[in-house]
């Protein structure tokens, strides 16, 4: 079942199946390169495309248009010549672009003369307090549920937070017969005026006409609280409650599950331990890699694709895919590249898809208190660090998340910061009076998802390699 | 908390949730399976061992950790479950040997 890649080297390996992923392999292999697609997940998609090829959901409509382009990237891409390997684990990817993946619990090498990092987005933390009791998870969690499993909320469930995925979720949800007990909204209303001056190109964008018509059907069958500027989840062992603020007015209601969603934030971590040099991002609130109009990293060869590139959507993924791969080729097989669409052309395509996103952005900014969260409310799950932890740690000494570590195993855990980091960062900022990028991000090591010794220890070693630890 | 929508027809394949038979669907994942069927799949943290259950269900969160077929730590949300797989709740640290 586990098939390891069939050669050591390619000329192109695309890390990530969803739609820059798809996109940047298939326009790869279509142009005569040597390509190597890894995923870590079941099936190809990502999480947009979520089980493509799969879904036991048959009503077209209920997962909606946009859902089913996956289907036809998916296509081209098995038409072509892209080998594809899922249930890929990518652990390392250094800047000589050897890249170590764990499949079947083995690990193999490859080397690629170019590399596209599609790896995505995941979902900004939501550190409120009980955010980790059973019963609780992410919006996205719900929907990868439903798309792969035709899976739905069946207790007494809330959803709270904001941005476009929230009420794609919460449609999907009641078109499979779903049950949501009230949508708990938490979009500033301050970023209403904020976000006006850019709500032209948002009027404009295709995003506007689908969000509304989405937005309306939820809201005839759900209850609806807008204004939330406060979130809790209770209960011993399990969740019970939600407790919410609203217009000043403290309400608490009986939950079985409660799904949390302020949009996704880029999944940095396989190109910072390949060292692409990342900024913070003052209007998507996150890192996001230094890049050229190619989608060319800091890093010679290495180029990024989709959300991990700053959030984008799926739309502007699948042009990102195209254009990191068109760039690739143009380096390795120029003849090739001239019979390609124009890089113009994709760029204007980016444009198009990249339309209404600053409007977006500034009306979901997350508000401050559910991004920095104070007292016993937990920043990293993994270790159990509460926000008092951090802030205690701060006053004798830590300056930085990398200092952090050693002070309490922040981001020490199996997710390698992946759901507290941003938090770590933002907390430590407000509380030295610093900038998020005078504090900086956790520094990120391969292996950047666990494997075990045995598995290391099962490692082809070169004589050198012995030669280099064994004494004598 | 969950349950299956009706258009669902996929084969249905039986595994063990600490002995006990359980039917999942041909394409869950174990972390999926474990939702839908309602069992008590808490599995206990490794540093205070609290309750935990899934939470992003996309392979970043680990609080889908879960012992299949003897080996522990495995991200439940990752592996597809298969006919006669065994499946323990894990409740803190992995232990040696699994």
């Amino acid at each position: 079942m586990s098939v390891a890649p069939k050669r050591e080297d390619y000329d192109v390996v695309v890390i990530g199946a969803g739609p820059a992923g798809l996109a940047a392999a298939a326009t790869s292999a279509e142009a005569g390169l040597s390509t190597l697609l890894l995923d870590e997940n079941i099936g190809p998609g990502g999480q947009v495309f979520r089980a493509i090829s799969s879904t036991p959901v048959t009503e077209r409509d209920q997962l909606g248009a946009d859902y089913w382009i996956g289907a036809d990237l998916v296509q081209s891409l098995r038409a072509g010549s892209a080998e594809i390997i899922q249930r890929a684990t990518v652990w390392s990817l250094d800047r000589n672009l050897d890249i170590a993946v764990s499949i079947g619990g083995a690990s193999a090498f490859v080397k690629a003369k170019r590399v596209i990092l599609s790896t995505g987005a995941l979902e900004r933390p939501f550190p409120i307090p009980g955010w980790t009791l059973p019963g609780v998870m992410t919006a996205g969690a719900a929907q990868i549920m439903l798309k792969s499993s035709a899976l739905v909320p069946d207790g007494r469930t809330v959803i709270a937070g904001q941005g476009p995925l929230l009420w794609l979720l919460a449609a999907q949800i009641l078109r499979l017969g779903g049950r949501i007990d009230r949508i708990l909204d938490t979009t500033q209303r301050g970023n209403y005026l904020a976000a006006l001056p850019h709500a032209f190109a948002f009027l404009t964008s295709p995003y506007f006409a689908k969000g509304l018509s989405m937005m309306r059907e939820v809201k005839a069958k759900v209850q609806l609280v807008s204004g939330v500027t406060e979130l809790s989840a209770e209960g011993d062992g399990q969740l019970a409650k939600v407790s919410y603020v609203a217009g000043s007015k403290r309400e608490t209601i009986p939950a079985d599950l409660l799904l949390l969603h302020q949009g996704v934030v880029p999944n940095v971590n396989l190109a910072m331990s390949a060292g692409v040099e990342h900024r913070w991002d003052d209007l998507q609130l996150c890192w996001s890699p230094v890049l050229d109009a190619s989608g060319n990293s800091s890093v010679a060869g290495i180029a990024i694709a989709g959300d991990g590139a700053g959030i984008g959507g799926a739309n502007a993924a699948v042009v990102r895919g195209r254009i990191a791969a068109r760039a690739a080729i143009e380096a390795l097989a120029p003849a090739a590249a001239a019979k390609l669409a124009p890089m113009a052309t994709l760029r204007s395509d980016l444009a198009k898809a990249e339309r209404g996103r600053v409007f977006l952005d500034t009306l979901f900014r997350p508000a401050p208190q559910f991004r920095i969260p104070s007292g016993d409310t937990i920043v990293c799950r993994c270790e159990e660090v509460t926000a008092k932890d951090v802030l205690d740690s701060v006053a004798i000494g830590a300056t930085g998340p990398n200092q952090l570590k050693a002070y309490r195993r922040t981001g020490m855990g199996p997710c390698q910061g992946r759901l507290c980091g941003l938090t770590v960062t933002e907390l430590m900022a407000q509380a030295r009076g610093k900038t998020p990028q005078e504090i900086g991000y956790y520094r990120l090591r391969a292996p950047v998802k666990p494997i075990t010794l045995a598995e290391l220890a099962a490692v082809p070693k070169s004589e050198a390699d012995v030669k280099a630890v064994v004494r004598g | 908390m969950f349950k299956r929508s009706e258009q669902d027809k996929r084969p249905q394949v039986q595994i063990f949730v600490d002995g006990v038979a359980v039917a999942a669907r041909q394409g869950d994942t174990v972390s999926a399976a474990l939702l839908a069927s309602g069992v008590d799949a808490r599995r206990s943290t490794a540093v205070s061992g609290a309750p935990r259950l899934p939470y992003c269900m996309m392979g970043v969160c680990f609080d889908c950790l879960v012992t299949i077929d003897g080996v522990g730590n495995r991200q439940g949300c990752l592996v597809p479950v298969a006919e006669g797989m065994q499946i323990e709740i894990q409740k803190g640290k992995r232990e040696i040997g699994k």
